[in-house]
């Protein structure tokens, strides 16, 4: 048997915070922010890039959290579900998707809300079409709802978001 | 949980530093960009490298440079996400921007560079599983095994080239820079990929492609990839058809390309459909004529999802439909 590599210690900037962490160098992002930083949030569903459940944003783009090593997150900046509130107040994604009834079992959501908050908070104000939101959210799967509902959950918030932006 | 097998990371932070820590750790070491292929094979034990030599830290190599004497540089750590994206693309060579705006889902495309793309691990229904399942049936050659299990008689592998950028490259004429212990070489696309689903690369082992050079398009070229999928995202091609042709100004053609891959271990460039269009108006007849020749051209086997028939069939029909979008 091969001994495992030592552990690697890391810096990195999660929600805004720095945290410290020691892990082992073959570790996903996604084992890391669950195991290591307690952030259950986000979900792990086939862990091989085929759902999108466990999207977080890296440095403001989503990706994929099973297939990204936690070594290359130094000094990026990770947002996670638990990023995406201010303070108590939830982002206009969050409260449009519970307002809708966009999540059913719950399980796709996190990663859902991950792809639209990158899409809505760069969307700098502008309307987006339908096709649009389909197409950025085409990279998380759910089972249960149908997506009707989850399209336009992000469309209210891309209502909502305009509207605040016009002031 | 599918966790990876263990492994040290080094990251490179030049060239000079990915070919030197790939010379020092041998066969015991990969080159990783994104990882989007080799992290999901490596939790299926389908590699299990000691050492990982991470490319991404090489910022130098994420950049497109489009000149118009010059014609098209990538460099090899651009994402998929950059490519379907660049203005330059888009408007010079479509098919290059559609093939990378194709693969699986936003987040992948994302992550996933183009030289990790065209170097993309040749895939099969009895390779693509975990360790359990292909231990139960008792392996196959490409890994662990030895015999074929799509076709016994086979004395090589026939796992298919599913990148979706391949058969576009090799339309255009592109060529990648290999650097490598021993120099830098220039290998066309066209020469890249052998009709072999193991060693099915003009690479060895220490090598590294590090930029991707597209000719400039001759005047009047257009260009189209449609790609064949269960699930309109996610899902690799079981077809993909390139398409390129260069017309005069009186609509003469005078240059095409077609090229089909995921239907065998390299793409297949199809001289028949070219010899069909270069002379004529692009007419319907000279369409039909082109994607009967891809369609003979093609020869899928059991090994990714659909059946053989409807791969074949789809061939001629993705071969027309993207012809007819360029011949206007
Ligand atoms: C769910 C899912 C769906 C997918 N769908 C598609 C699809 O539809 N179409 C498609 O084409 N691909 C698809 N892929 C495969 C893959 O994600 C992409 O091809 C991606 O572009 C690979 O790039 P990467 O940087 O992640 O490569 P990596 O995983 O880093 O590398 C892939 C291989 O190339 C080698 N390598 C990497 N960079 C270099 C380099 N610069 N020089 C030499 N060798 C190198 C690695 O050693 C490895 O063997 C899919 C993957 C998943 C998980
Ligand atoms: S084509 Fe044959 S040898 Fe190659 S991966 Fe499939 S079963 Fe294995
Ligand atoms: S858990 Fe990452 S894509 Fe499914
Ligand atoms: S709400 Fe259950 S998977 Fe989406």
């Amino acid at each position: 048997m091969s001994v495992a590599p030592p552990k690697v210690l890391l810096a990195m900037h999660v929600n805004g915070a720095d945290v410290e962490c020691a892990f082992s160098p073959s570790k996903t992002l996604l084992e890391v922010v669950r195991e290591d930083l307690g952030l259950t949030g986000t979900k792990h569903g086939c862990e091989m890039g085929h759902c999108g459940a466990c999207t977080v944003l890296v440095d403001g783009v989503p990706v994929l959290s099973c297939l990204e090593l936690a070594v290359e997150a130094e000094g990026r900046e990770v947002t996670t579900v638990e990023g995406l509130a201010r303070g108590a107040e939830m982002h206009p994604v969050q409260a449009a998707f519970a307002e809708c009834g966009a999540a059913q079992c719950g399980y796709c959501t996190p990663g859902f809300l991950m792809s639209a908050a990158a899409l809505l908070d760069g969307a700098d104000g502008r309307t987006l079409t339908q096709p649009e939101i389909a197409e950025a959210l085409a990279g998380n799967l759910c089972r249960c709802t149908g997506y009707t509902k989850i399209i336009e959950a992000v469309a209210l918030a891309n209502g909502r978001m305009a509207e605040q932006s016009r002031g | 949980m599918m966790r990876l097998p263990p492994f040290s990371y080094r990251p490179a932070r030049s060239v000079a530093e990915a070919i030197a820590l790939l010379a020092e750790h041998g066969l015991d070491a990969m080159p990783v960009s994104a990882g989007t292929d080799l992290y999901a094979n490596m939790k299926q034990r389908l590699f299990t490298p000691k050492v990982l030599v991470g490319l991404r830290p090489i910022r130098e190599l994420r950049f497109i440079d489009f000149d118009e004497g010059r014609g098209l540089e990538i460099g090899a750590l651009s994402t998929l996400t950059d490519i379907a994206r660049n203005d330059a693309i888009r408007a010079k060579y479509p098919a290059l921007a559609e093939a990378a705006g194709a693969v699986s889902t936003p987040q992948l495309r994302n992550m996933g560079t183009i030289g990790g793309n065209v170097c993309v691990d040749t895939r099969c229904n009895y390779y693509n599983q975990n360790l359990d399942w292909r231990k139960a049936l008792g392996y196959c050659m490409k890994k662990d095994g030895d015999i074929c299990r799509v076709a016994p008689s086979s004395p090589k592998c026939v796992a298919v080239n599913s990148s979706d950028t391949a058969p576009v490259l090799i339309a255009f004429g592109a060529s990648a820079r290999i650097d490598g212990p021993s120099g830098v070489t220039t290998v066309p696309f066209a020469d890249f990929y052998r009709d072999d689903g193991i060693r099915a690369w003009a690479i060895r082992p220490g090598e590294i492609i590090t930029r991707i050079h597209v000719p400039k398009p001759a005047p009047g070229t257009r260009s189209a990839y449609l790609k064949l999928r269960l699930r309109n995202s996610f899902d690799f091609p079981i077809v993909g058809v390139a398409a390129m042709v260069a017309t005069d100004d009186r609509g003469l053609c005078r240059d095409a390309r077609v090229v089909v891959n995921a239907v065998g271990s390299r793409p297949v460039v199809v001289d028949g459909a070219a010899k069909a269009l270069i002379g004529t108006h692009l007419e319907a007849s000279a369409l039909d004529e082109a994607a009967e020749a891809a369609f003979a051209a093609a020869k899928p086997l059991d090994n990714t999802s659909a059946t053989i028939p409807y791969r074949k069939r789809m061939v001629r029909v993705y071969a027309r439909r993207a012809l007819e979008r360029i011949a206007s």
